[in-house]
C-alpha cells in the first residue's frame, strides 16, 4: 500500500510545532507522575513491586517445573523429547540405563535418574510443556527465579519435582489402564 | 593547581549525579519511579531523612560506581588490544580538557576562577572538542566487529558534518564581541546583555549542533541501542564502559558549559555582574553558573526522553543542507548589520 503523503505547511517544516509538542507532553507525563500519582508510579498500596507482589496472571507461563500425579507418582518417564526440543538446551536428562531403577508408577517403564533445567538458560518457551507426551513438565507462575552462583541455578529434579507439586489434571495412564480393565468384562462400557 | 582538582572533582560528581537525573526524569517522564532503593547500610538509621534520601536514589551513584569498578572486565579476543585500551580514555579526556578554559566564577579571594584564562579560548575550545571523535572512531575500529564498526563511521561524519555548523555559528558573537577570549566575553555581556538575544540564530544552531556533538538523541547513531547494540561500546564492559559513558556526561557538561559561557552570560546575572569583591559573593557566581549549568542538563537530559532518533540521511541532511547556509547567512547578516552600524557616524 502507498501511504498518502501529506504536503507540510513550512511552519510544520520547521519542526519546531513539534518540538513543541513533545516538550508539552513529556512535561505533562512529568507532573502527572511526581504530582499527582496518575499512573504506574501510583501507590496502591503502601510501597513498590519487591514488597508488594506482583499478582501473576492466570495464563501466565514462568519456569517449567516436573509435576507429580494425584498419587504423588513421577509423571516423567525419561523419553527426552523435551531435552531434544528445548531450543536453548537448558534441559539434560540422565535416563536410568538398561538395568536401572524402574519408574514408581504402573505402566511406566522409566523414569529419570536425574533430570536437570538450567535455569540460567532457559527462556520459558515451553516448548517442553508442549512436547511431552506424558504431561510431566508445566510452565508455572514462578518468575523471579535468584541464585547466588551459576551452579544454584541448576535445578535437579528432586527440586524440580518439589517446585512443581501436583498436577491435577488428566491422568492419561490410569485412564487407559481402566479402560484396558473394562475391557476385559462384556458388554464394553467405555 | 586547587582549582583543577576542585573542577574534576566537581565534574566526577555532576557526572554521577547527571546519571541520576538520567534514571530518575526518565522514569518520571514513563510513569515509573526510578531508582529509590539503595542505600548504605547505615542510612536508613537517620530518622527520616535517610529513607527520603534513598526513596529520591541520592545514594545509586554509589552502588553504579561501585558496580562498574567491580565487574568483569571482559576483553574480547578478536579485538586490536592497544587501540582498544587507549579508546575510552581518549574519548574522555577532550571534554575534560575543554573545561580548562571555561570561566566558572569570578573570583574567590584574587584567583580568578578560571583554569586557563586563553586567549584564544574558543578556538581551543573547538580544536579540542573535535578531537572527542577520535576515541569513538578508535573504539569502533578497535573492536573489529561490525556493530561498533559502523557506530564509529557514523560518528566520524555526524562530527565533521557538526562541528563545521557548530564553529561557523559562534563567528557571529565574535563579531560582535570583538574578542575570543572567554572571561571577555563573558565581560561584554555583562555591560551589554547576553548574547543570545543579540543572535538567537547563532544559540539554536549551536545547540542543535552540540546535541549532535555530544552524541545525544535525536542525534546518537554511533550508539543507536536499537540499531546498533550500542555501537562503539558494544564489546566494552566494566569500567572500559563506564570510562565512555563518562566521556559522554563530560561532553554535555562541556557543551552546556560552553553555551552558558557564550550565550547566556556566564556566572553573571543583571545586577550580579562585577568581579566577586568577597568569598560570599565570589561563590555567589559559582552558583549561577552552576545552576545555569544544570539547567542546560535537564534540558539535554529531557530531550532524550522526548525526541526519536533522526534517520541517518536526515541527519546529515539537517547538518549541510539546512544549517551550515543558515550559519552563514547569519554570520554575513551580522557583519552586514555590525558594518551598517559602524558606517553612521
Amino acid at each position: 500500500m502507498i501511504v498518502k503523503r501529506e504536503k507540510l505547511t513550512f511552519w510544520e517544516r520547521l519542526y519546531l510545532p513539534a518540538l513543541l509538542g513533545g516538550f508539552k507532553i513529556t512535561a505533562s507525563h512529568l507532573v502527572d507522575t511526581l504530582f499527582r500519582g496518575n499512573n504506574v508510579a501510583k501507590q496502591v498500596s503502601k510501597g513498590y513491586y519487591p514488597e508488594i507482589p506482583w499478582t501473576v496472571g492466570q495464563n501466565y507461563r514462568g519456569a517449567p517445573y516436573l509435576v507429580r500425579d494425584q498419587e504423588g507418582h513421577t509423571k516423567c518417564v525419561s523419553c527426552q523429547l523435551c531435552e531434544f526440543v528445548c531450543p536453548p538446551k537448558a534441559i539434560k536428562i540422565t535416563p536410568p540405563g538398561p538395568d536401572g531403577q524402574t519408574a514408581d508408577r504402573a505402566n511406566a517403564e522409566k523414569m529419570p535418574l536425574e533430570f536437570e533445567i538450567n535455569m540460567l538458560r532457559c527462556i520459558f518457551c515451553g516448548f517442553c510443556q508442549e512436547v511431552c507426551p506424558e504431561e510431566a513438565i508445566f510452565l508455572q507462575k514462578d518468575y523471579s527465579l535468584t541464585g547466588l552462583s551459576r551452579k544454584e541455578m541448576i535445578y535437579n529434579k528432586e527440586k524440580l519435582l518439589t517446585l512443581g507439586g501436583t498436577h491435577a489434571g488428566v491422568q492419561k495412564w490410569k485412564h487407559k489402564l481402566e479402560e484396558a480393565k473394562e475391557q476385559e468384562s462384556f458388554p464394553v462400557k467405555v | 593547581m586547587l582549582k583543577v582538582v576542585g573542577v574534576f572533582g566537581a565534574v566526577l560528581t555532576m557526572f554521577a549525579y547527571a546519571v541520576l537525573a538520567e534514571r530518575k526524569i526518565s522514569a518520571w517522564i514513563q510513569g515509573r519511579v526510578g531508582p529509590n532503593r539503595t542505600a548504605p547500610p547505615l542510612a536508613l538509621k537517620i530518622p527520616f531523612l535517610g529513607a527520603l534520601l534513598q526513596s529520591w536514589g541520592i545514594f545509586q551513584p554509589m552502588a553504579d560506581g561501585l558496580k562498574a569498578f567491580l565487574k568483569e572486565d571482559f576483553t574480547p579476543n578478536y579485538v586490536r588490544k592497544a587501540y582498544f585500551w587507549l579508546a575510552p580514555a581518549i574519548s574522555m579526556v577532550p571534554a575534560f580538557l575543554v573545561l580548562a578554559v571555561v570561566p566558572f566564577g569570578s573570583k574567590l579571594g584574587n584567583e580568578p576562577m578560571v583554569i586557563a584564562n586563553l586567549d584564544v579560548g574558543i578556538l581551543y575550545t573547538f580544536g579540542i572538542i573535535s578531537l572527542g571523535v577520535y576515541g569513538v572512531v578508535l573504539a569502533g575500529y578497535a573492536s573489529n566487529s561490525k556493530y561498533p564498526f559502523l557506530g564509529g563511521i557514523r560518528s566520524s561524519a555526524q562530527m565533521i558534518s557538526y562541528e563545521i555548523a557548530m564553529g561557523m555559528s559562534v563567528v557571529p558573537l565574535f563579531l560582535i564581541v570583538g574578542e575570543l577570549n572567554l572571561s571577555d566575553v563573558i565581560t561584554w555581556q555583562a555591560k551589554n546583555g547576553w548574547l543570545i538575544l543579540y543572535s538567537p540564530i547563532s544559540f539554536v544552531i549551536f545547540l542543535i549542533a552540540a546535541f549532535a556533538e555530544t552524541n545525544r538523541l535525536p542525534f546518537d547513531l554511533p550508539e543507536s541501542e536499537t540499531e546498533l547494540i550500542g555501537g562503539y561500546h558494544t564489546e566494552y564492559s566494566s569500567m572500559k564502559f563506564a570510562l565512555f559513558f563518562m566521556g559522554e556526561y563530560a561532553a554535555m557538561i562541556a557543551a552546556s558549559a560552553m553555551m552558558v559561557t557564550l550565550f547566556f552570560g556566564g556566572w553573571t546575572l543583571p545586577g550580579l555582574s562585577e568581579p566577586a569583591s568577597s568569598i560570599a559573593v565570589g561563590l555567589l557566581h559559582i552558583g549561577i553558573f552552576v545552576a545555569k549549568l544544570l539547567a542546560f542538563m535537564v534540558l539535554f537530559i529531557w530531550v532524550r526522553w522526548m525526541l526519536p532518533r533522526f534517520r541517518y540521511d536526515q541527519l546529515m541532511d539537517l547538518g549541510w543542507r539546512r544549517f551550515i547556509p543558515l550559519a552563514l547567512a547569519n554570520i554575513l547578516v551580522t557583519a552586514v548589520v555590525l558594518w551598517m552600524r559602524s558606517a553612521k557616524p
